[in-house]
């Protein structure tokens, strides 16, 4: 099993395939081993990564050059190969088997299930797990308001963003008068930090599929949509692949298996605008115009593309539905906690060890998710807060580490749920400069329709601009938080609606950081610009002249093996020498 | 870009309004950016007027009207990339080739553009040059990146 996620194949996963086909056949082992390219793994900190199957061995970041090596010891000789094995960080003992390493260990893959396993352009792998079983029994064995119950009872709610009910969707557009109804597939995955509807896409396209075919049966939709970011070359192609050979299959089309149930299903390529997110925006972009949101109601389920009734569901919801109506919606609701059921898959970057796409029922907490799947934090630093729900969202500090994951509790403490980004940032990480960098995404993304969004975040940066440039004033903090609160209640849609979050929650739990860049003129993470400088401890300088070597400014003065310092006067701040040191003596103030 | 292909494009789309963005697209991917001509010519096509062909060449951030560089250098800066310093790697970039971000340097050899998030959040900060990603940067790699570009100038020009 060869990963060939679109992070592996940066890390040049298609030529260690080839070698390894090449050695396979040198070998004559063609007829015994069967290299197969999956679709992400997860895993992607730990890329290229193969996975033998039947033993589960796991190898990571394997180079063309091990290649050789790995077919002699392992294939022929039937050892594994140790030093390709994964160590979790700070221990010697290396963990063979994938299923014994922890980030694998603690999740629960339900939409996952099939990521690494199969071969995502292949129907008939798809189908050797089980897949369209569910299509055939929701089209031949149930009603269309059998679904939707099945569905309700599984208490599945929209993991796009909102959480909304998806058995309560469904049922609200099918009582809906009218005729040609239409079913969404939101992938247009539009928040910084998340890539999990990318990786199903790209690992699982027939998952997506079959939970159309029988999410349109539910609402009475015949035609489906995926409207699908154009920046995800990829996970395009697979799904157009999976059309293709499901329409080939008969499972797309008209009469599908004799139900008398007809759907087909185009695609859409996404222009790049976060506001398309908002149901509303993402219809007229479907209908060929700006996306621009509308009030509601009429909500989409009543009025939606081309005036009729639609149901936009994400990518990530509707990999669930199979599962549910193959198991049962009793037993996908014994999952999670009494409001959020099942799983949850969230994509786990920032300052972690194992950076990758993890999925755990509703409820494990965050110390679960960051220490013991993520495997804390890299070179002994502090965690210092997690950024859930992207820039809609917020930051949640280190005292609440064991907050369990639902939408409830996350909304309670000032964050959302969103799609799953889950941003890790430890003591290097300023918040003033989170807050900005949102705000600066936000203001971008605005579609300028409403005064309060438009000119509100603009105001909101300027004055977070002002703070970590050194200029802010106390005066100007009162302000922000009353700007945020109105932007808050007088925006037309959820962007403008849930766009104060970065700012109120860094307010809320890390107010000492701006009074810090305000009064002091500091920044306590090292992080913004204007209020750092650099100097080199002369105790642990070396004279290696690496920093010297990097610095753009010239801004480095000392001879080879003599101590060196930095001239701030000349000094751009760019942290080259920072990045260059090896010895750790070039600190930031 | 020759009529007969233009009209192609348009074909595949049924010369229909809710079509145009896609049609736009497919220009940009084969020109590199959307030319005004080219935008004149689908308004006058699908039938609808130009400033409408234009409103949306301007909401949807992945169209540029201006002529873009033989080698597009996308630096991400999405969240994940920037608490992993993406804007120190960008600040290098443009340090290194001379021009802003969105710029072309004016031989028409590199743009450099931002971009918010392509995805590979894992591999942060990620950069995207010629539809190929590379992940895990740091300043040195910057350096190894634009030489590559530069190389292969050279190479251009010699043939």
């Amino acid at each position: 099993m060869a990963c060939a996620g679109t992070g592996c194949l940066s890390n040049r996963s298609a030529d260690v395939k080839k070698t390894l086909q090449e050695e396979i056949a040198r070998h004559g082992l063609d007829d015994e081993v069967l290299v197969v390219s999956t679709g992400c793994n997860g895993f992607c900190e730990q890329g290229p990564i193969l996975v033998a199957l039947p033993d589960g061995i796991f190898y990571q970041k394997v180079t063309v050059k091990d290649v050789p090596g790995l077919v002699e010891k392992y294939l022929l000789g039937g050892e594994p190969v140790e030093s390709l094995l994964y160590r979790p960080p700070g221990q010697k003992e290396a963990v063979a088997r994938m299923k014994d390493i922890q980030f694998f260990r603690d999740q629960r893959p339900i939409v996952l299930r099939n990521k690494g396993l199969i071969d995502p352009e292949s129907i008939d792998e798809y189908i050797g797990m089980d897949g369209y079983q569910a299509m055939v029994k929701g089209l031949l064995e149930m009603t269309p308001e059998q679904i939707v119950e099945e569905v309700k009872k599984s208490g599945l709610r929209g993991r796009g963003g909102a959480g909304f009910p998806t058995g309560v969707k469904w049922e609200f557009c099918r009582k809906s008068p009218g005729n040609g109804k239409f079913l969404i597939c939101n992938a247009d995955e539009g928040d910084p930090g998340a890539f999990m509807d990318r990786s199903i896409l790209e690992a699982d396209p027939h998952s997506v599929l079959e939970g159309m075919v029988l999410a349109a049966r539910a609402i009475g939709a015949s035609e489906g949509v995926v409207y699908v970011r154009d920046e995800y070359p990829l996970a395009l192609r697979r799904l157009q692949i999976a059309i293709q050979q499901a329409g080939d299959y008969g499972f797309l089309g008209e009469d599908i298996l004799g139900s008398g149930h007809d759907f087909r299903i185009r695609v859409v390529r996404g222009g790049g605008a976060f506001v398309c997110g908002e149901e509303t925006a993402l219809i007229r972009s479907v209908e060929g115009r700006p996306g621009r949101p509308v009030p509601r109601p009429p909500f989409p389920a009543q009025k939606g593309l081309w005036g009729r009734p639609t149901v936009i569901n994400n990518v990530e919801t509707l990999s669930n539905v199979p599962t549910i109506l193959r198991e049962g919606g009793e037993w996908y609701a014994r999952m999670g906690t009494s409001s959020s059921r099942g799983t949850k898959v969230f994509s786990l970057v920032g300052k972690v060890n194992n950076t990758g796409l993890v999925e755990v029922p509703m409820g494990t907490t965050l110390r679960q998710i960051i220490f013991d799947i993520g495997g804390g934090i890299p070179g002994g630093k502090r965690f210092k807060a997690i950024q859930s729900g992207g820039p809609s969202g917020g930051c949640i500090p280190e005292s609440l580490v064991d907050l369990p994951v639902d939408y409830e509790e996350l909304t309670k403490v000032g964050a959302i749920m969103g799609s799953g980004g889950l941003i890790v940032m430890d003591e290097t990480s300023c918040m003033v400069d989170v807050a900005r960098f949102f705000l600066g995404f936000l203001m971008d993304e605005s579609c300028g329709k409403c005064t309060p969004c438009r000119e509100g975040i603009l105001r909101m940066h300027e004055i977070l601009t002002d703070i970590t440039e050194g200029r802010g004033t106390m005066e100007q903090l009162a302000l922000l938080e009353e700007l945020a609160l109105a932007v808050k209640d007088a925006s037309l849609c959820a962007l403008g609606g849930t766009a104060p979050n970065p700012v109120l929650s860094t307010l809320r739990y890390f107010r000492d950081e701006y009074v810090a860049h305000i009064r002091d003129r500091k920044c306590p993470a090292g992080v913004c610009r204007s209020l750092i400088h650099y100097r080199i401890l002369s105790e642990r300088c070396t004279g290696c002249t690496a920093c010297a070597r990097a610095c753009p400014a010239e801004a480095v003065k000392g001879k080879k093996k003599e101590k060196h310092e930095i001239n701030a006067e000349v000094c751009i701040r760019c942290g080259a020498c920072h990045e260059a040191c090896n010895f750790e003596a070039v600190q930031v103030y | 870009m020759n009529l007969e292909m233009l009209d192609e494009i348009m074909r595949t789309y049924g010369y229909e309004e809710s079509g145009v963005v896609a049609m736009l697209q497919d220009i940009q991917r084969k020109e590199r950016y959307v030319p005004e001509a080219e935008l004149r010519l689908v308004a006058e096509r699908v039938g609808i007027p130009a400033s409408r062909v234009y409103g949306l060449a301007t909401f949807y951030r992945s169209f540029s009207l201006k002529p873009r560089g033989e080698h597009i250098i996308n630096v991400c800066l999405g969240t994940a990339c920037h608490v992993r310093g993406g804007a120190r790697v960008m600040d290098k970039f443009t340090r290194d080739i001379g021009i802003q971000p969105g710029e072309t340097t004016p031989d028409g050899k590199v743009t450099i553009e931002p971009v918010r998030c392509v995805g590979c959040c894992g591999l942060a900060p990620v950069v995207v040059v010629d539809e190929e990603v590379h992940g895990k940067m740091n300043q040195k790699k910057v350096s190894r990146i634009v030489e590559e570009c530069r190389g292969v100038h050279r190479e251009g020009v010699q043939a």
